[in-house]
């Protein structure tokens, strides 16, 4: 598993987060061998791999980070995720409407960390790759507009990274409606949609404590002051222009 | 400045319960008199101290490390601590007891911005407390017979206990709590800084969920954490204590009135 992560070149295709699995329905179990008899389609959540080494994106974030963030917290999130849909499936085909509810904080929780992990993930690039190149075009103009400069935004979203209370994310968020760019935070794994219908994120910082703690330890300024360093604008800008087009 | 600061009561001293009593408006605003009084003015602050841990911070070896506790009261409680001093430099809240001043910041569910920090600065004080090294095990006399009345089996107060603590999203608390109104114990779980003293009742034993209580010793493992912390590190001499003294203030069987 270590080589395939170490050798995993691929960019990440958005659609590469989600892969359909035959679920086998209880009551079918007898004919597993036959394939397709008696299962009905389900599509679950995967975990995305990282289009970079682990060890990549140091000295901004420590490699042990990586792989225990990737390898173990958005993997336990997609597993969560995935038995809370299949709970809620059956609770659905029941007709279980006091299960459904319980379900949903649940699918918010382990679904949001999915989601939002796996932005996280395209909005990070290494050094050498092009991780920390100010953004150009479009995106740089629209940065210069709505907060005066790039160093004014990066200055917002570190403030208010810092002062979150607890866990949650900062993020650079786009409003489709107004095309304005705003900053935003969310709880816990609340995504970004929660804050706003209209709002697409373009970029996303984990301030969870397991994103910096092993090597920052409780000083999260100093990891907000060193992400920048491997932020991934052009990843932004696209985002930016398709929803901008 | 020449005078010294009247300090308010160190948090490790619990005073008596009372449930909702702001008195301490009346007293700030008759000290704020006095003050005007002089010609000088003089600026008279609460300042609350970073009390220590009741043992060495290597004393919970191996199951809470002593870096954890030097990075987690050192630096984080001990940031609290200095924050809420930094507020409370231009705040009117004067003369609270610790626990005066969480009930009064959380303003009845709009909480003040000193909220926050007076609230950390209280948990962590009871969170180490709650700790002992050699801790674990089994509580014994009233506190066993409470469980057990009140969860049927201690087995399934701690399976009960550590369920809530794995089913925690984000950062925050689980509390073994005796409810005033209810007069029975119970789990309860909170988010970020939230404290049940703000409902009137009466903690227990805490654990601290943040990911900074156990991320260095343990990275993800929540589990192992949680079970170390139950049959290792939980000191039911406090909760021995705690209970003890709630008795004055919440009566936990029929009172036993004399016949005379």
């Amino acid at each position: 598993m270590a080589l395939r992560t170490l050798f995993t070149k691929k960019s990440l295709a958005l659609a590469s987060a989600f892969r359909p699995i035959a679920v086998a329905s209880a009551a079918g179990d007898q004919r597993l061998g036959s394939g397709l008899s008696q299962t009905r389609g389900l599509t679950v959540a995967a975990l995305p791999d990282l289009p970079y080494d682990y060890g990549a994106l140091e000295p901004a974030i420590s490699g042990e980070i990586m792989r225990l963030h990737h390898q173990k917290h958005h993997q336990a999130y997609v597993t969560n995720y995935n038995n809370a849909l299949e709970q809620l499936e059956a609770a659905i085909a029941k007709g279980d409407a006091t299960a459904v509810v319980r379900l949903q904080n649940a699918i918010k929780f382990n679904g949001g960390g999915h989601v939002n992990h796996s932005i996280f993930w395209k909005n990070l690039k290494p050094v050498n790759e092009g991780g920390g190149e100010p953004p150009h075009s479009s995106l740089g103009w629209a940065i210069d507009t709505d907060f005066g400069s790039l160093e004014a935004l990066v200055q917002k979203m570190n403030a208010e990274g810092a002062a979150l209370q607890g866990s949650g994310w900062v993020w650079l968020a786009l409003d489709k409606g107004f095309k304005k760019l705003t900053v935003e935070t969310t709880a816990n794994q609340d995504p970004l949609v929660t804050k706003g219908a209209n709002l697409v994120p373009l970029l996303g910082i984990d301030v969870w404590e397991h994103a910096y703690y092993l090597q920052y330890k409780n000083v999260r300024p100093d990891y907000l002051k060193n992400i920048w360093k491997v932020i991934d604008w052009k990843y932004a800008s696209e985002v930016y222009e398709k929803e901008t087009a | 400045m020449a005078m010294a600061l009247p300090l308010a009561y160190a948090s490790s001293v619990v005073h008596p319960f009372e449930a909702g009593r702001l008195s301490f408006s009346t007293k700030a605003t008759k000290h704020k008199k006095q003050i005007y009084q002089f010609r000088k003015v003089t600026k008279v602050l609460a300042y609350y101290g970073l009390t220590n841990p009741p043992y060495k911070l290597d004393a919970l070896e191996p199951y809470m490390s002593r870096r954890t506790l030097e990075l987690h009261w050192g630096n984080i409680h001990r940031g609290y601590v200095d924050s809420l001093n930094k507020q409370l430099a231009n705040s009117p809240l004067y003369g609270c007891t610790m626990e005066e001043l969480i009930k009064t910041t959380f303003n009845n569910g709009n909480p003040l911005p000193e909220y926050n920090n007076a609230a950390e600065v209280w948990n962590h004080d009871f969170f180490w407390e709650s700790m002992q090294p050699n801790g674990g095990r089994l509580p014994w006399g009233g506190v066993l017979d409470q469980i057990e009345k009140d969860f049927g089996s201690f087995s399934n107060f701690r399976d009960e206990f550590v369920h809530s603590a794995m089913m925690l999203f984000g950062s925050g608390w689980v509390w073994l709590v005796l409810k005033t109104n209810e007069r029975r114990l119970s789990i309860v779980r909170t988010s970020n800084a939230l404290c049940p003293l703000v409902w009137g009742d009466i903690p227990i034993i805490s654990l601290d969920m943040w990911e900074h209580a156990y991320y260095l010793d343990y990275k993800d493992d929540v589990s192992k954490y949680v079970n170390n912390f139950m049959d290792h590190l939980i000191s039911w001499h406090s909760a021995t204590a705690r209970m003890v003294r709630t008795e004055a203030f919440v009566n936990l069987g029929e009172p036993k009135i004399p016949v005379a």
